[in-house]
Formats: structure tokens, C-alpha cells, sequence
């Protein structure tokens, strides 16, 4: 799932950049948001909740071969479900080691959602990249 | 301290007030967001300030600025008296017998962490009861939260009915029974039901209970009088009121207050130290310790006179046509669920949709210009009553006009369709 949605992060950033405004570019993010595959009722609870977010984002991280993971999450708020996709495009189908040295941060500077995202958005943003960073560690430190 | 004379002229028209005339006078509502003109909807968690509100705190700080109750130089003199006569006229403002009934604080946050950390922590003890509401503002719960755990004390709630927001007052004297203090909001931030504080705290003197009133959401709105009320504490904030930013207002009446002990220590609240023990001064410098908001309060001054030159039943008058506009439009949408009474309520509007989260219709929202309040609202335990995580909420005052509305709705037909 590395391609999420056949969508590589350089689609998203030409995308964006195509998008005449903020507007457009979340209305494209709702999108995705929508396109996301949900989560199983039953893996809505408290050990996969991510808080820090205005929503509820629930998340966890799968061993998917060749040491690779694959992330699944979902969210009651459709941005809040297409910024989860841009998480997947980002570290999907990756080593616990090459997440852990992907610079998402750069990436969403460049689609210039840290600029366009309210500040407790943004918190929001990187409770879920420090899951997902947490995750890929504690593979690290104790091998499945 | 007064109004411009062509602002009050303006305004003493009273029953046909030129609102847009009033609106010209907030800067800030010509801002564009998004590409949009404004539509400032986010007034239950601040008001926008006139120009007179703005020009008096830079006069101050221009013309008077210095250190209060101290200084024999006339700079001190003039601040001295600009902040006791923001005193009297908060006094004033809510019919308090005298200025020494009145504390300036940060905010009404402060003003109920005042009372709870002084005549509460002095007054109740282990197995006391502190009755409230399930629809309080956090910081009308959180405190007293804090001190319970602190003394051994108990908590109790005045239940809310359901989606309509009343207060269900049918056990109150068996409740106000077991209790010793009940701190109850006037006006609630999500549901805007006004509840019958007067009526409530005609109870509460019968059964010899402290009341305590959270004033933040109608203060700026509607008269508020604390005689009339007949309560013993309330608070409310200079800056949903069209005052400035950590400015607030505590009430008390004057025996509960002398006979309290002091918030803070620090400069002004003694009358005598010594390196072991000091003397405290009277209230309200008692509980006012260091170096007041002086520019805060003068800046509150010149909003009450804004306020008040309009009047402020047509103000509330205001918001509620303004609300029902936008709740009869809103009824119109298929599944939505809209909180609060139907009659008699506040400027304050909350609803879910069906099929759209309250954080993505105010994000879209926001890309088309208007500003809505999606989330909690600083009452989650309310929230979790009703069964939901989040709701959006639209709140009117008068610098709003019914074109606004109609612009929200338009908004959020079209933002539901991206949603949807």
C-alpha cells in the first residue's frame, strides 16, 4: 500500500500545487479523507486512540512481510481522515527504521499545511506522527 | 471615560438603534478572511471591541499610564482614578451596592477559582456538598473539582432535562438541602438556555446557601443585577463584554467579603508588614494583589458605556431574532439535531448534523469567511450526556446582522455538499 489510493506523496504535492486555493485543497483532502479505508468497529478503543486531536482518531500499526508495516487509522472528521492519508502515503509499506527517518513534517511544509492548519490542528497532526514514530521505535527496541 | 458624544447620540435612539451604524464602529468586522468578508460568528467565546473601546486603553497608555494607589505624582493620580472609576462603573453596571463589592480579576476563570480557593476553602469542610449544574463551563467545575479532592467535599448536579437544556429544578430544595454552596451558570456557553438564577437563588437564601453566579455569556448581553439576582458571588470577563483581554469582574457582597481571607500575597492587598505576619487591607484590595490591569479595567469602563448607551435588552433583543433566524433555517436541514429551548433563548446556537462533523463544517466554513466554534465548548461531561463529541456552534451579538445568517447557511449548504 505504499501508492495509497494509487496516490504517491509527489501526486499530492503537484495536486495541491494545481489547486487554485485553500479551499479547493481541502475540499481534495476531504476527498481522500473519504477514500480511506475505515477502521473495524472493534478496533475503535482506547489502547489505539490518538489524543491530542479535536476528533477521534484511533490508529495502529501492522506487520505487513519484509519487516515492512502498514498503518491503519481512521477518524470521525473527514480533514482529519485525509491528513491520515497523507500519514499512510508518507510511511506505508516502509521498515520500522525508514519511518522513523521520514521527515514527514518536511512534506507537509511543502503541501503548506503547517501553514493552513489552526495550531491545535497542528497538535493534532503530531500526536498522530508521534504514534506512528512511537510504534515504528518500539519495533525497533523489540523485534515481533 | 465617556463616549464619543456622536456614538451615544447615536445610539440613544432606542427603538429603531441603527445597527449597521453601530457595526461601522469594529474595525475589525472589515477584515477578509479566505478571500471572504468576515462573518464573525465565535462571539460565546469573545467579542470584537468598537473603536471607542480601542482608543480609550492607547488615550491611557498615551496620557495617564502609571502605577496605581501609590505614586503622589499626578500620572498616578489620574491612573489611580481612572481604575477606581472603572470600579464604580462596573458598581454601576451590575446594581452592586457599593465599588468595594467589586474585584477586578483576570476573567470570570479567575473569579470563580477566587471564590472556591477563599470563602469556600475557609468556609467548607469534609462532607460538605457543593451543588451545581450539568451544563457548567469547565472552569465553573474544574475548581470546585479541585477543591473537594482537597477538603473531602462532595459535588452534586442540578440535572439538564435534555436537548432543550432546562434545568430539571424539581428536586432543587431537597438538593439545595444537603448543600452549603451552589455556583450555577446565568446563560449556558453551548445551549443558550437562561436559566431562572433569580428564582434559584431565592431558594438557595431560604436554605442558607452561598450562591454563586457565572456571568461570562450574559453580562455582555442582557441586564444583569446582582440585587435583583440576590446573589452572593458573580463573575463575569471584560473581553465578551467588547472590553479587553484579562480583564474581569468578581462580585461579592460586602460581609461574605470582609469576612474572607485573602487570595494572593503580594503589594497592595496589606496594610501592615512585618517579617513574620502582616495586616491585611480591606476589600476589594484585599484580594488584589501586585500590580492591577489598570489599562484592562479603564478599557472595560468605556465598553460598559458602549453597552450601555445601546441598551441592553435592545442588545438582547438583537441576539435572539438573529438566533431564531438562524434556528428556524436550520430546522429546515433533514436529521438535524439542535440544542437548547426553542423559546427564550440566548444568542447561542448548537447543532450536529447528521452527516457531517463539527470540525470539517467550521474548517470549510472558515475557508468561506465565517467563524464558527466547532468542539466541546469547554463542557465535555455536558456533551457526553448528550451523546455526542462535538458540536457546532454559531453566536450572535449585535454588531451581527440577519445578512450574516443568511450567509452561514448559505456556507453551510454548500460546505454539507462536500460532506456529505
Amino acid at each position: 500500500m505504499a501508492n495509497f489510493l494509487d496516490t504517491t506523496v509527489d501526486d499530492l504535492i503537484e495536486n495541491f500545487e494545481f489547486l487554485g486555493d485553500w479551499e479547493e485543497r481541502f475540499a481534495y483532502l476531504i476527498e481522500l479523507g473519504k477514500k480511506l479505508p475505515p477502521l473495524d468497529e472493534s478496533e475503535m478503543v482506547e489502547d489505539n486512540r490518538v489524543h491530542g486531536c479535536q476528533a477521534m482518531v484511533w490508529l495502529k500499526m501492522l506487520p505487513a512481510g519484509d519487516s515492512t508495516f502498514e498503518i491503519h487509522a481512521d477518524s470521525d472528521a473527514f480533514i482529519v481522515k485525509g491528513l491520515i492519508a497523507v500519514l499512510l502515503m508518507i510511511h506505508n509499506g516502509k521498515t520500522a527504521a525508514q519511518i522513523l527517518e521520514d521527515d514527514g513534517t518536511a512534506i507537509f511544509a511543502r503541501l503548506g499545511l503547517d501553514r493552513h492548519l489552526s495550531p491545535t490542528r497542528r497538535n493534532g497532526l503530531h500526536s498522530m506522527v508521534s504514534r506512528i514514530k512511537a510504534l515504528a521505535a518500539a519495533s525497533v527496541a523489540q523485534p515481533a | 471615560m465617556n463616549p464619543p458624544a456622536e456614538t451615544a447620540n447615536l445610539a440613544k435612539r432606542d427603538e429603531s438603534v441603527d445597527w449597521t451604524a453601530l457595526r461601522n464602529e469594529f474595525p475589525i468586522l472589515r477584515e477578509t478572511v479566505n478571500g471572504h468578508p468576515l462573518v464573525y460568528l465565535d462571539n460565546a467565546a469573545s467579542s470584537q471591541k468598537p473603536q471607542q473601546v480601542i482608543d480609550t486603553v492607547r488615550r491611557y497608555y498615551e496620557h495617564d499610564n502609571a502605577n496605581v494607589h501609590r505614586g503622589i505624582h499626578e500620572l498616578s493620580n489620574r491612573a489611580t482614578e481612572a481604575y477606581e472609576g472603572a470600579r464604580q462603573r462596573v458598581a454601576d453596571y451590575l446594581n452592586a451596592g457599593s465599588p468595594e463589592e467589586i474585584i477586578f480579576t483576570r476573567g470570570t476563570t479567575e473569579g470563580l477559582n477566587l471564590v472556591a480557593n477563599t470563602w469556600a476553602l475557609d468556609n467548607l469542610r469534609k462532607g460538605d456538598t457543593i451543588l451545581l449544574t450539568e451544563m457548567e463551563h469547565h472552569s465553573n467545575l474544574v475548581p470546585w473539582q479541585i477543591l473537594a479532592n482537597r477538603i473531602g467535599a462532595k459535588l452534586d448536579f442540578i440535572e439538564v432535562t435534555d436537548d432543550d437544556g432546562q434545568l430539571d429544578l424539581q428536586w432543587l430544595d431537597e438538593q439545595l438541602a444537603r448543600a452549603r454552596l451552589l455556583s450555577l451558570t446565568h446563560i449556558s456557553n453551548t445551549m443558550g438556555t437562561v436559566n431562572p438564577v433569580a428564582e434559584i437563588c431565592t431558594h438557595a437564601r431560604a436554605a442558607g446557601v452561598v450562591t454563586v453566579v457565572d456571568a461570562a455569556q450574559s453580562a455582555g448581553h442582557t441586564t444583569v443585577d446582582v440585587q435583583a439576582i440576590g446573589c452572593d458571588f458573580l463573575a463575569f470577563s471584560g473581553h465578551k463584554t467588547c472590553g479587553p483581554t484579562g480583564i474581569g469582574v468578581l462580585y461579592g457582597r460586602r460581609e461574605l467579603l470582609e469576612a474572607m481571607p485573602p487570595y494572593q500575597g503580594g503589594g497592595e492587598m496589606i496594610l501592615k508588614v512585618e517579617y513574620r505576619d502582616s495586616t491585611f487591607n480591606v476589600a476589594p484590595q484585599k484580594f488584589e494583589a501586585g500590580t492591577p490591569n489598570v489599562a484592562g479595567a479603564v478599557g472595560l469602563h468605556a465598553a460598559l458605556d458602549y453597552l450601555d448607551a445601546i441598551g441592553r435588552e435592545a442588545i438582547f433583543e438583537h441576539d435572539q431574532r438573529l438566533a431564531k433566524r438562524a434556528c428556524e433555517r436550520l430546522a429546515e436541514i433533514d436529521g438535524i439535531r439542535l440544542f437548547g429551548p426553542s423559546e427564550d433563548r440566548s444568542g447561542v446556537v448548537s447543532f450536529v448534523l447528521p452527516d457531517a462533523h463539527a470540525l470539517d463544517l467550521a474548517t470549510m466554513a472558515d475557508q468561506k469567511g465565517v467563524a464558527l466554534r466547532a468542539g466541546h465548548h469547554c463542557n465535555q461531561p455536558l456533551l457526553a450526556k448528550l451523546g455526542v463529541a462535538a458540536t457546532a456552534r454559531a453566536s450572535f451579538y449585535f454588531y451581527n446582522t440577519e445578512a450574516e445568517v443568511d450567509r452561514f447557511i448559505e456556507v453551510l449548504h454548500d460546505v454539507r455538499k462536500l460532506l456529505v
